[in-house]
């Protein structure tokens, strides 16, 4: 293991037993949060015994709907618009001024369009992410050397077979980036959205122990929405550093 | 076409349209030159003359705005078959390996997979890179990956290997290496090769003939025979007469490079 692993572990290991004093000295009272050890023992009930697995498994299939849709469909986008420079200076400013729109403000009218289901969750979801891969593929696709063109084309390639032999495997670190963008926007799309208004899903359940003071639920609930999040960005940024030591820049 | 022209220009000019609709940038011609079958053929000449642009003329990269080239008796419209590039910089691919890297160029070829493999596998080992066929281009050498890029462009023999101030990024003691593998690769393919370089000592010793431009817009105001046997290697630049000619050719360059610093402002 790395030094700068262990510090981050050390960091982490801190904070937890920092919590667990404060809350075992009342500083922090038991109604705001119970200690770690608490949470980390109705956290394994709740694995055991099953619980939520329904709601967690329903938020977590409409995580991935909203992350590949936005991921799939933010690439092709980039792609084209990456081709079509007029397209793309016309789009300019939209990208620029994107996340200063609060996209959660169009839920009721996404509830009018597509009813109470998933629906609205998973577009915010995608709406959220969309953005922020096409301006990371943009910008990957801007740093791929004239010179790896010049010898797609040498090799008569055509401009789909540039794309897909040549310059996005250029930009594989951008896409893995643009992954993680995507996924951590989905995260805060869906879940986001099930605790405004929806009637299920982690984030619903979440909000509902919260205004429950149902401690013993939320907080595992909590803690197993950060760790499945931390896990798939694991698996991104491992593969991350595989692909950038193979290119010297890891 | 003579007979034994292997590449022909003839008034080849390329003008570069100016942005605002003004009257562009004649950057070269009008060029009449003959390139002999199997002959080494260099171009020397100062920065900005419109060398590189002559290299992307016969490449098939871009079009002449006047004039005709032909290769093997048929003009040059798009990328010519049997033709190959080796630019100045890093071409290789990163995500793929030295095998992957070379392996690209056989991509459209219709041999199997087997063939495929046996000739990579050929390319590099005359390139003398088998140890690191599985090595990712990060961690090679600059004069490793250029022999990388090298091999993805002999895989497919081509009949015409362009080279593009091929060993610009590399220090002088591998550019003389280089120049020795590149005479060797250049008897055992027979292929024609013209090269572009600024270094006058590596067009004379790795050249049949060497063209000298002017400045842009450049065209052909020198071409000297060089008339070293064909089985040559770097030391001959330990010949008495190799100074003499490195004189001759910067004796022809020296006014025009003058002029290209003047309009730099140098």
């Amino acid at each position: 293991m790395k030094p700068t692993q262990i510090y981050q572990i050390a960091i982490i290991l801190a904070f937890v037993a920092l919590l667990e004093v404060l809350c075992l000295t009342k500083v922090i009272d038991k109604i705001t949060m119970p200690a770690p050890h608490f949470i980390l023992r109705d956290f394994f009930l709740m694995i055991i015994h099953g619980r939520y697995f329904h709601e967690v498994g329903q938020s977590m299939f409409n995580v991935m709907i909203a992350f590949v849709s936005a991921f799939v469909i933010g690439i092709i986008t980039g792609t084209i618009l990456h081709a079509y420079r007029l397209v793309r200076d016309v789009m300019d400013p939209l990208f620029a001024t994107y996340y200063a729109i609060p996209v959660f403000a169009f839920y009721p009218l996404f509830i009018m369009i597509f009813g109470l289901g998933d629906g609205p969750q998973v577009l915010i979801g995608y709406m959220l992410g969309v953005v922020a891969v096409i301006v990371t593929i943009l910008n990957g696709l801007d740093r791929v050397p004239r010179v790896l063109k010049k010898t797609a084309r040498i090799n008569r390639l055509s401009p789909f077979q540039t794309a897909i032999r040549v310059t996005l495997p250029f930009c594989a670190p951008f896409l893995l980036t643009a992954a993680k963008l995507a996924l951590a926007y989905a995260f805060i799309g869906v879940i986001g959205s099930e605790f405004i208004m929806a009637r299920s899903g982690m984030g619903y359940e979440i909000g509902h122990a919260y205004t429950n003071f149902d401690n013993a639920t939320m907080y595992p609930l909590i803690l197993l929405l950060l760790l499945i999040s931390i896990f798939m960005n694991g698996i991104l940024t491992a593969w991350e550093k595989v692909l950038l030591a193979r290119r010297g820049q890891a | 076409m003579t007979s034994s022209a292997h590449v022909t220009l003839r008034g080849v000019t390329k003008v570069f349209p100016a942005s605002d609709g003004g009257p562009g940038v004649h950057a070269l011609g009008p060029i009449d030159i003959d390139i002999r079958k199997g002959e080494f053929f260099a171009v020397v000449g100062p920065s900005g003359c419109g060398k590189s642009t002559m290299l992307e003329l016969l490449a098939g990269l871009t079009t002449p705005t006047e004039g005709e080239i032909e290769f093997e008796g048929k003009p040059i419209r798009d990328i010519p078959e049997g033709v190959g590039v080796v630019f100045q910089e890093d071409a290789c691919f990163p995500w793929l390996s030295v095998e992957g890297n070379v392996a690209f160029g056989l991509r459209r070829s219709n041999l199997s997979a087997d063939e495929k493999a046996r000739k990579v596998a050929a390319v590099i080992k005359m390139m003398g890179l088998s140890e690191f066929s599985g090595t990712y281009p990060a961690q090679l050498s600059g004069g490793m990956r250029q022999r990388v890029c090298i091999a993805r462009t002999l895989v497919v023999e081509p009949r015409l290997i362009l080279l593009d101030e091929p060993f610009g990024a590399l220090d002088q003691q591998t550019r003389l290496l280089m120049g020795d593998e590149v005479l060797r690769l250049w008897r055992e393919t027979g292929a024609t090769v013209f090269l572009i370089t600024h270094a006058l000592d590596e067009a004379a010793m790795l050249a049949d003939r060497i063209g000298v431009m002017s400045a842009r817009p450049g065209t052909l105001i020198d071409v000297v025979e060089t008339k070293w046997p064909a089985d040559r290697d770097s030391r001959i630049v330990e010949r008495e007469n190799f100074g003499a000619l490195t004189s001759r050719l910067w004796k022809s360059l020296r006014d025009e490079s003058m002029k290209t610093m003047g309009r730099m402002g140098i």
